[in-house]
């Protein structure tokens, strides 16, 4: 049961972690002084840029965005300007939360949006690859017995993954140990991210654990 | 026996404050004390030792000072004299530093930093302990042994100008004096010039020994605008002026032949980087010490200054007037002050110093003999003997100079030995006690945490097996054992214990209770073992049978409350507590918005809608009325969870609290400051309104009209303090303590108050009507509102307001829409409780506690009223939403009868287990490095809280009762009788 599509998602998320990687690695060869927590906005952007081009490549390639259903050229442009019109909706969602949640208004607005840039790409982007720009079905994967698909149950477990990530790494900021980590906003990026990786191994080896279990009901 | 859960638990927390009681009279050590509760005597002193002969001559050497000039700034931190920035701030002091005949020390003040046990200890020379700070809010007449009595006895005549506290403590001892009331933190020009308009005429007269003076606008400052402030440059030039003025009086005074004067310049604590004190960071303890006087050698340049103790000024002082140390005095004279007398008064001075300080280590000490100190000074004193011997003889040569000046080294080490001795015996903890307390507080612990099942349960009683572990021979057994422990450990045990010190009546019968606690837990848990395996440990919150499924939202209550009790472990995190809460009460709101989307959302998708866009008022328009009301409550529901995040966000940022985010400028200043009033009236006066509104709602029309009234008091007594306008007053004011205003709400209050109780009494005993009942709980509630109102700041009035509407929202379209049950309310209202204790600007450090509140209403200082208002305002968050609670599960009743019982044994729950965990913590972590500045305060904190909770918790039993049918008592007798025929 779902071996084929099990494989499917160890590969793509392969592929995903691979570019995280690359994302770190070959801008410290060429970019002279680049570190993770030094020049952590550089790495943030460029971490989020790779997932985000290599997460739209790989969906795009398995055919895993649901087909559109006209298949006029004006209908597949008002999809993609509605899903970059998602993107920047749930940054901006994401911003609002960090705000509420203590960061600084104004003070470190740059740091919190690119936060909120990274989560969205970990996030939002992953939702909008799999389930296309339609909320009836986002609200339908994230409700309580909603998956559809192990692509849906895969999608729910790497974002609370990422979420979650980004939460706990929110915890050391008021310890007094004033680490190069402790500043704002790296700690939670790097939980974001971790917590996206750990997502990424957990997701296939979960479903591939409970394969037995795991029943979908049709549309 | 079966009792109901909320008797079963408040008896718990009722018990749990007697454990904490006895836990925290270990923990906090008694101050070192003579046993002696006279004071020292000159009669008294010992006499010059000398070998071979008779004592010749137990009197004083000559005084080495004719007046004393004591200026003591509060607040004057060791940098403003000698940082870089000193010269700038104090040039004359700093010149006399330099280039004049002065002795300058850094003087380390003993944390808590706090005025008064500051006076205390510059006088008495010994360290008052933690809780003195906590018990004295009041200062009474200071009985102890000190300097000031003792230079009141010899006769010195002694002027005071300054800081009232003096005068509360030392009444009748001074010949003038004019004391300065620090009642108007926003006042720094008044308060120093009430010191020093007297200064002229006193300084030209000659008919006065000592004279202190204690000026606090500099620490009013620091309160209001922190040490890197701009008023704080010309507040040190004053003071500097005023030291200027005082030295050249004193040397035009200067005859010669007489004795010379002494001038000192001391702080009696320093300031943190954000202007307050209380705590042990390094600005707040190092304070300088400059002493000028005509008798010292002059400086050729700055050298870097010794560092002493604050208390060693004591002795210093003492001796250098000729008058006895103070018996409790822990601190040694500093050596430098006396370098210029003969080497004889020298080694006699170091000696009374010694021998004082070896009778209080006899006194305090039980193994005083095995002390380093005591036995250096013993050889100090024969040497001492046979050098005196020596010198009677006419000896002059110089192996008696070198044996002198050895047997002064030998001295000096003795000396510093045995203080440190003594300090030490401050930081030596009762463990026996503590022990005693910590077993206490776990047994009761465990037995609330077994009886979870039953208590939760349907029934909401739980059967405790009293009669049968009364009757059986484990507990008698168990009385025998714990009762030889006992009698083992205080017959070994070498330093006094507060637990062994207690009559025999009442050790008994904490060991009758303790072991009967025991037994009743094995039974419990041999009970609750066979019937379910699962059901173990930290049980889930609503086990239904043996199978629990937990939402997201059980998850998170369980893991926050779990989470937050580890995170106490680090002293960062108690610092910084304000932000788990916000942090943990954030993601449940979130979790809440998850729960409402989940509901009303899923609800659409049964309908049937296809369509992606989901506009709700696609569905709204067609139908009629009852779908529109709906549909409204569907989106105001929706927008609650956000509208009380923006809250807390909003409330977060009015006070600023903790340790390292603490100097950020915060709302609550900007609010304060004087040119923002206007804003600051009309947000109180908007305030007072919206609390109106949300309260007056469920109250009978004599309580709004009362309430009314009430608020309007507020607004008048806001305004007669001076913190808002008056909008018809036109003369600026002068500034009064507004009792009048204040003695008009505590009617209102009190009329609200008994028309709650009234109709409370009317609806037990008239009629059993659930409406009048509701109604009284809630005139209840709103007369605490409106106590509340009174008591908090101006500023802090949108905390209120905020906590008042988040309640009615949550319970119009939260709690009641989602069916939560009663243990899950309990822990969201608990959570929201002890965010909006910080909301509030409170902190875990003591410095936050307001203590001017005490004074709201009152003409002078009455202890009962001021601690009770004090203790009220501080706790005014967790209080309110517990009530809150308390009105909110009885109006929920008809749904599920129970509920009150479920919410009291949750509330008791969560705040026995962070209590519990928190004592272990302290005793683990009693030597770590910051156990007095941050762990200890929260320790006080946290039993305060459970002592208030407990309060709460018969709160809830009492409402409980009171409905509670006859048919449930009757049910209890008839178990009981089951059980006693069985």
């Amino acid at each position: 049961m779902w071996d084929h599509e099990i494989r499917a998602m160890a590969s793509t998320h392969a592929i995903i972690a691979a570019s995280v990687f690359m994302a770190t690695v070959l801008p410290a060869v060429f970019v002279p002084g680049f570190s993770v927590y030094g020049t952590h906005l550089l790495w943030l952007y460029s971490a989020s840029g790779a997932v985000t081009v290599v997460s739209v490549a790989v969906f795009w390639l398995l055919g895993i965005t649901p087909p559109a259903k006209k298949h006029t050229l004006g209908y597949k442009l008002s999809r993609l300007l509605r899903s970059c019109l998602y993107f920047f909706l749930s940054c901006l969602f994401f911003h609002a939360v960090v705000v509420l949640y203590g960061a600084p208004l104004i003070e470190y607005a740059l740091e919190t949006f690119s936060l909120a840039v990274l989560l969205t790409s970990l996030t939002t982007l992953r939702c909008l690859c799999v389930l296309g720009p339609n909320v009836q079905a986002w609200i339908r994967v994230f409700s309580r017995h909603g998956a559809m698909s192990v692509w849906d149950t895969c999608l729910q477990i790497t974002v609370a993954c990422t979420v979650v990530g980004a939460w706990v790494g929110a915890f050391p900021i008021p310890l007094d140990w004033d680490r190069p980590w402790q500043v704002w906003p790296v700690s939670c990026s790097l939980g974001a991210m971790i917590g996206f990786l750990t997502g990424l191994v957990a997701a296939p080896a979960w479903i591939h654990y409970h394969r037995k279990q795991l029943t979908y009901k049709c549309k | 026996m079966k009792v109901r859960s909320s008797v079963f638990a408040s008896f718990i927390l009722i018990s749990e404050v007697v454990g904490i009681a006895l836990f925290l009279r270990g923990f906090f050590p008694a101050p070192v004390r003579s046993s002696l509760s006279s004071k020292s005597k000159l009669s008294d002193l010992p006499s010059e030792p000398l070998t071979g002969s008779s004592p010749n001559a137990s009197r004083l050497p000559p005084p080495l000072f004719k007046r004393v000039v004591v200026m003591l700034v509060d607040a004057l931190r060791e940098d403003f004299v000698f940082g870089p920035g000193g010269r700038r701030y104090m040039p004359y002091t700093r010149h006399v530093v330099e280039r004049g005949s002065s002795q300058s020390f850094v003087a380390k003040a003993r944390p808590p930093t706090v005025t008064m046990p500051r006076i205390k200890a510059l006088t008495t020379g010994s360290i008052p302990g933690f809780i003195d700070v906590v018990m004295n809010l009041n200062s009474p007449a200071l009985l102890e042994d000190n300097l000031i009595w003792q230079a009141k006895t010899a006769g010195k005549r002694i002027v005071f100008y300054g800081d009232d506290t003096w005068v509360r403590l030392f009444p009748k001892h001074f010949m003038e004096y004019d004391g300065t009331t620090s009642f108007f933190v926003s006042d720094y020009t008044e308060v120093d010039n009430n010191v020093t308009r007297h200064l002229d005429s006193t300084l030209k007269r000659d008919d006065w020994d000592i004279l202190i003076l204690h000026y606090l606008g500099l620490d009013h400052i620091g309160h209001i605008s922190g040490p890197h402030s701009s008023l704080i440059q010309p507040k040190l030039l004053e003071m500097d002026d005023i030291l200027k003025k005082i030295h050249s009086a004193l040397i035009s005074k200067e005859a010669e032949g007489s004795l010379p004067y002494l001038l000192v310049l001391c702080g009696d604590h320093g300031m943190s980087e954000t202007g307050s004190h209380g705590g042990s960071s390094e600005p707040e303890v190092n304070t300088p010490l400059v002493l000028i006087s005509p008798a010292f050698k002059r400086k050729v340049g700055l050298e870097k200054p010794e560092v002493v103790e604050q208390v060693d000024l004591t002795p210093t002082l003492a001796l250098g007037l000729g008058l006895p140390i103070s018996q409790n005095s822990v601190g040694h004279v500093i050596p430098g002050v006396l370098e210029e007398s003969s080497l004889r008064d020298q080694l006699r001075f170091l000696h009374l110093n010694g021998h004082q300080l070896s009778c209080l280590l006899k006194d305090s000490m039980p193994d005083y003999e095995k002390e380093a100190g005591f036995e250096q000074f013993r050889v100090a004193e024969k040497a001492h003997g046979s050098w005196m011997k020596l010198y009677l003889e006419g000896n002059t040569s110089e192996v008696l100079t070198n044996m002198g000046k050895k047997v002064l080294k030998q001295y000096l080490e003795a000396l510093a030995a045995m203080s440190s001795a003594l300090s030490k015996q401050l930081g030596k903890y009762d463990m026996y006690s503590m022990i005693a307390g910590m077993v206490f507080v776990f047994q009761l612990l465990l037995v609330l945490l077994l009886a979870m099942p039953e208590a939760l349960s349907g029934e909401a009683a739980v059967d405790l097996p009293v009669l049968s572990v009364l009757l059986s021979l484990p507990f008698y057994l168990l009385c025998l054992l714990l009762a030889s422990v006992h009698v083992l450990v205080c017959t070994s045990a070498e330093s006094s214990c507060y637990f062994c010190s207690l009559s025999w009546g009442l050790v008994f019968a904490a060991v009758a209770f303790s072991s009967a606690m025991f037994c009743i837990l094995v039974s419990m848990a041999t009970r609750r073992l066979p019937l379910g395996p699962k059901i173990h440990g930290k049980s889930p919150l609503r086990s239904s049978g043996s199978e629990w499924s937990l939402s997201e939202l059980d998850v998170l209550l369980l893991a926050g409350t779990v989470g937050h009790t580890l995170s106490l472990a680090a002293s960062s995190f108690v610092e910084e507590e304000h932000q788990t809460w916000y942090f943990l009460l954030n993601t449940l709101c979130l979790a809440v918005f998850q729960d409402v989307c989940r509901k009303y959302f899923r609800e659409q998708r049964g309908s049937g809608d296809e369509e992606e866009h989901i506009l709700p008022s696609k569905d709204c328009h067609p139908t009629a009325h009852p779908k529109a009301e709906i549909c409204s409550e569907k989106w105001l529901a929706l927008a609650t969870p956000p509208f009380t995040l923006v809250c807390c966000r909003l409330l977060r940022s009015l006070n600023q609290t903790g340790v390292q985010w603490a100097h950020l400028p915060d709302v609550g200043h900007w609010l304060n400051s004087s040119e923002h009033r206007m804003v600051l009236s009309l947000l109180a006066a908007f305030c007072l309104v919206l609390i109106y509104l949300l309260v007056q709602r469920r109250c009978s029309w004599v309580s709004k009209v009362a309430l009314a009234l009430g608020l309007l008091g507020v607004y008048s007594y806001r305004a007669a303090v001076g913190n808002v306008w008056f909008p018809w007053q036109h003369s600026g004011r002068t500034m009064s303590k507004g009792t009048v205003e204040a003695r008009f709400v505590y009617v209102f209050v009190l009329g609200i108050l008994f028309t709650g109780t009234k109709d409370l009494l009317r609806s037990q005993i008239i009629t059993a009507d659930a409406k009048l009942k509701s109604r009284g709980l809630w005139e209840i509630y709103s007369g605490l509102v409106l106590l509340v109102s009174l008591l908090f700041r101006a500023h802090n009035l949108p905390v209120l307001c905020c906590s008042l509407l988040i309640q009615t929202l949550m319970a119009q379209f939260i709690w009641k829409e989602l069916h939560y049950d009663a243990a899950q309310t309990t822990i969201m209202h608990y959570w929201f409780g002890q965010a909006f204790f910080y909301f509030q600007g409170n902190s875990n450090n003591i410095a936050t506690v307001d203590i001017s509140v005490g004074f709201i209403g009152l003409e002078s200082y009455i202890e009962a009223p001021a601690i009770f208002l004090t203790a009220l305002s501080t706790y005014a968050g967790p209080l309110l939403w517990a009530c809150h609670l308390v009105c909110y599960l009885s109006s929920e009743r008809d749904k599920s009868p129970v509920a009150v019982g479920h919410g009291c044994y949750c509330l008791a729950l969560l705040r026995s287990v962070p209590a519990a965990a928190y004592i272990v913590l302290v005793t683990v972590l009693r030597y770590h490095l910051f156990i007095w500045s941050v762990f200890s305060p929260k320790l006080l904190y946290e039993s305060m809280h459970l002592l208030l909770t407990a309060g709460v918790c018969l709160f809830f039993y009492t409402m409980e009762q009171s409905h509670s049918s006859i048919g449930v008592v009757a049910v209890t007798h008839l178990d009981r009788d089951n059980l006693s025929v069985d």
